[in-house]
């Protein structure tokens, strides 16, 4: 796996723009840790001042200043879609390798309600488990309730690959060498399907906060807690393009469209490299 | 003598076409043999693509059941839905060897994995040492060692050393019987005769049976002890194999035998097909309904018809 | 007096793979030499990795990178009209293609389109060389096909809707209906069943004897080889190894490699035990020096694993590349000349 990484970082040019750009935003979200004001205070900074050196990012009109504002956001909405992307990794894993390892009537019942996630309409219960938990509703509760609704695309897709690496000989050869279902699942199996777990992490996350900045930006998410999506909620609300301060929009959206491009760059070549068809080719046998 | 494998009238049939038709493909039709104990043997089934000989294979390995007919292993149902202690106690006897070597083993894992976990799996092994001494006893009898092969993955071993690893896990349980599925076809032609070799000495020195399932008449004719011949999906003629393959009496089997490339005369050889052995095949296969097969001594069974 | 229409003289072709800042070079085609003469059949026999696909990939001018031809030419001589592969343009080379030179691939589904009816992709490849218009053309590949006894309802019929007998016959149909002067044919009834193998290769020899055709035919299977070529070039880790007719290779074949291929191969009504060859091919990006096969050689001497041996004369139109030609014998007593048991049932 590390070696992987260090071949993909050296021979492969998106890997390594993905890599700088997540690690800048990455960066940018740790400096949160060495922010002069908690993130929940206002009015702690002369309100409206444009970026200085003093104030890199500017001021906004509550008197925050946006540099450390949003390393705070930055640091809530990545750490949401990591722990979103984490979770739904380990359901869509054990759904959709049982599911096609198996086979028979465990794979259809998981199917079914596969399907029935899928058919689900997410918006309006996201914002159902908004008006009923309101203030309740942490960065935490909301990633583990977008978790168990962002894996069933993932599982089918986990399926299919256990559902080919099943006909193969050499699970054939496995069951015969004695070894147990699950033992064949995730030691024969799963580095077939981490490739697919990897850059459907990415996409998964990309996902997961573009559903983070709607909700806040709509104001259906907990307004106290600063994320990207808040951020952009506060700044219309005090009408920021209207009263020209502009940095509270731009900026913002600048760094999450660099996140996002630098989590699309990883899925990209990630999902070409880790292939075991590729890599085995690497290794020498595919001439 | 008791018999360790009973095929007794066994058939199998697919459904055919799409989830709206209701026809079915027979692949086995009513095969049936039996394997005894204390005479190890190289038992080999013939038939070309569609004779139905891998599906026989595959539920003799119970990965297959039965449409009708049922398959012994010392006088136990052999069946897919297997409890795990019956299953265990069923593959510790029983063990297959595979068509293709480079798909024998996971690509991704050591091949020396495999071996091992049927050494701890199914024999009474206590620490490393001794399993590693049986991993090495069942490598040494394919003609590897453990050294050779231990940390080795299959893209660093040749066609022939991994059939041989495949074989060596086979046998590291010590199993009484080998389910050999077409072991040579994937193998480079340099290659293949040590593996046809390999399979003879393991019944002449360490007494174990097999069953051979090839579409090669030559290399069964070299290491069979008893033979059956499949076409679509029934056996047309079994006996001893020598005595089958060198006066076959069913048309089919006189067609395969034709068919087979001779090497009477290199750079002159003669290539006309047999016409009347194919329309004769061609005959018995659409009246094959109602016919049955007839023993005609010396344990020699041919199909007859009408 | 000969006249080949095929020259092959010291022919290199490696794949050249830069990866991940490593270069390596797989030598699959080093320093091939050989001509093949009008109206034979030239076997090409040799293992996996052998660099048996990738001369024919030259030869047939499919050569894409990472494959590179590095050194040697190939000539061939269409009638007075020299043409080398290697070097012509695309467009000489659509010129020839089908008219003077065509395919019979292992998997037919490579050449006959899955989407296309069979007269269509007759009409894709043949029409153009032919030069005929849609009527005659049609009366064409039909008379063609009737002379190959195959029912010209196949032209209706999807390549799916046939066997696979069927479809490696259909394909014979395609590379021939143009009448050309070359063929290469690669493995075409290794995916066969043995009833329909016979048929396809007793077709194909039909065919090629009523035009006079050339055709390399390549194969790893030996008794494929003793029955319908003339000649028979053995190929080891990219060089070729030993060349001569087919009779004389079987019987007294001067390269130790050849002699346990040919005694490797069991028959009915033979029970006597066959040798194996121990050891694996080499890997074509690390040869052994010298002989490439001393490794696995029982004869090797110090003389095999330190300088390569050249191709040479050792008979009638024989070469053979071993130190040790003239101490190679059969390894089982050939059972040809005595009455081997009733082949022929």
């Amino acid at each position: 796996m590390l070696t992987t990484f260090r071949d993909l970082f050296r021979y492969n040019i998106e890997f390594r723009i993905g890599i700088v750009l997540v690690a800048i935003v990455t960066v940018f979200a740790g400096l949160s840790w060495f922010s002069p004001y908690p993130p929940e205070m206002i009015y702690v900074v002369v309100p409206d001042q444009p970026p200085s050196a003093e104030y890199w990012f500017g001021t906004n009109s509550r008197g925050q200043d946006l540099f450390w504002n949003l390393t705070f956001a930055f640091r809530n909405t990545l750490g949401f879609g990591l722990l979103v992307a984490l979770l739904s990794r380990i359901i869509s894993i054990t759904v959709g390798m049982t599911a096609g390892y198996l086979g028979g009537w465990t794979d259809r019942a998981l199917m079914f309600v596969n399907d029935i996630f899928v058919a689900l309409p997410i918006f309006p219960i996201l914002i159902l488990f908004y008006f009923v938990l309101r203030n309740d509703l942490d960065m935490v509760t909301l990633a583990i309730i977008m978790a168990c609704l962002g894996w069933p695309f993932d599982a089918r897709l986990i399926r299919s690959v256990a559902l080919g690496l099943r006909h193969r000989e050499f699970t054939r050869q496995a069951i015969f060498a004695g070894m147990n279902p699950a033992r064949i699942m995730f030691q024969e199996h799963l580095p077939f399907v981490m490739p697919i777990v990897f850059s459907t992490a990415m996409a998964n996350m990309i996902w997961s906060i573009g559903f983070e900045v709607t909700l806040g930006v709509l104001g259906f998410t907990n307004l106290n807690i600063p994320t990207i999506g808040t951020t952009l909620y506060w700044a219309n609300n005090h009408s920021a393009l209207v009263v020209g301060t502009w940095w509270w929009i731009i900026i913002p959206v600048v760094l999450i469209v660099i996140a996002f491009l630098g989590l699309f760059l990883l899925a990209v070549s990630m999902n070409e490299h880790i292939d075991p068809r590729s890599r085995l080719r690497r290794m020498g046998t595919g001439v | 003598m008791s018999t360790i494998l009973d095929v007794a009238n066994v058939s199998k049939s697919f459904p055919s076409g799409g989830i709206l038709s209701r026809n079915t493909v027979d692949a086995v039709v009513g095969a049936d043999f039996q394997i005894e104990e204390d005479r190890p043997e190289i038992f080999t089934i013939v038939g070309e693509s569609g004779s139905g000989k891998t599906t026989l294979a595959r539920m003799i390995l119970g990965l297959e059941a039965p449409s009708s007919g049922e398959v012994q292993f010392r006088g136990e149902p052999v069946s897919t839905s297997l409890g795990g202690r019956q299953r265990r106690a069923f593959m510790k006897a029983v063990q297959p060897v595979f068509q293709n070597p480079f798909e024998a083993f996971n690509p991704l894992k050591r091949v020396d994995r495999y071996i091992a976990s049927t050494a701890t799996a199914f024999r009474d092994l206590k620490g490393r040492k001794a399993v590693d001494e049986a991993m090495d006893e069942a490598l040494v009898s394919v003609g590897l060692s453990l050294a050779e092969v231990r940390g080795r993955f299959p893209h660093e071993l040749s066609g022939g050393q991994l059939q041989r690893a495949a074989i060596a896990r086979a046998l590291v349980c010590k199993p009484d019987l080998l389910v050999a599925d077409e072991p040579v076809s994937m193998v480079d032609a340099s290659l293949r005769m040590a593996i046809v070799n390999l399979l003879r000495s393991l019944r002449d020195d360490l007494g174990v049976s097999v069953i051979y399932i090839t579409h090669d008449l030559a290399t069964a004719y070299y290491i069979s002890d008893r033979i059956i011949i499949m076409q679509k999906g029934r056996v047309v003629e079994m006996g001893p194999a020598r005595a089958v393959l060198d006066d076959p009496q069913h048309p089919y089997s006189r067609l395969l035998k034709a068919s087979v490339l001779s090497l009477d005369n290199p750079g002159g050889g003669d290539l006309t097909p047999a016409r009347d052995l194919i329309a004769a095949s061609d005959d018995v296969l659409a009246r094959a309904g109602q016919s049955r097969l007839v023993d005609i001594g010396d344990g020699r069974r041919v199909r007859q018809y009408g | 007096m000969s006249d080949p229409i095929l020259t092959v003289e010291g022919l290199k072709a490696y794949y050249r793979v830069g990866q991940f800042g490593k270069n390596l070079d797989i030598r699959a085609v080093d320093d091939v030499t050989m001509q093949i003469e009008r109206g034979e059949i030239y076997g090409i026999a040799g293992e996996s990795s052998s660099g048996k696909t990738s001369l024919i990939k030259v030869l047939a001018a499919a050569i894409r990178p990472p494959l590179q031809v590095i050194d040697g030419s190939v000539r061939y001589d269409f009638g007075g009209r020299i043409i080398d592969p290697t070097k012509a343009s695309k467009a000489e080379l659509a010129e020839i293609r089908w008219k003077h030179l065509s395919y019979i691939m292992q998997g037919s589904m490579s050449v006959l389109n899955p989407v296309r009816r069979i007269e269509q992709t007759f009409r894709d490849f043949a029409q153009r060389p032919l030069g005929l218009s849609g009527a005659a053309f049609r009366a064409r590949v039909e008379e063609h096909l009737d002379h190959l006894k195959l029912p010209t309802s196949v032209l209706r019929s999807y390549p799916h809707e046939l066997s696979g007998g069927m479809r490696q016959r259909v394909t014979i149909g395609l590379a021939t209906v143009c009448r050309p002067e070359f063929m290469i044919a690669d493995e075409p009834t290794t995916a066969l069943d043995v009833v329909v193998q016979k048929e396809v290769l007793s077709l194909l020899r039909t065919v090629q004897q009523e035009m006079g055709a050339s055709i390399i035919f390549v194969t790893h299977d030996m008794s494929v080889h003793a029955n319908m070529t003339d000649r028979i070039g053995i190929v080891y880790a990219g060089r070729l190894v030993e060349e001569g007719p087919t009779r004389t290779l079987f019987t007294q074949p001067k390269h130790p490699y050849t002699a346990h291929l040919v005694a490797s191969l069991p028959m009915i009504g033979d029970t006597r035990p066959r040798p194996a060859l121990e050891g694996r091919p080499p890997s074509l990006a690390d040869p052994p020096k010298g002989c490439r096969f001393h490794p696995r050689c029982p004869m090797a001497t110090e003389i095999c694993s330190r300088e390569v041996p050249p191709l040479e004369s050792v008979g009638d139109r024989h070469r053979s590349a071993c130190w040790h030609a003239d101490e190679v014998r059969p390894l089982v007593e050939p059972a040809f000349d005595k009455a081997a048991g009733g082949v022929r049932a």
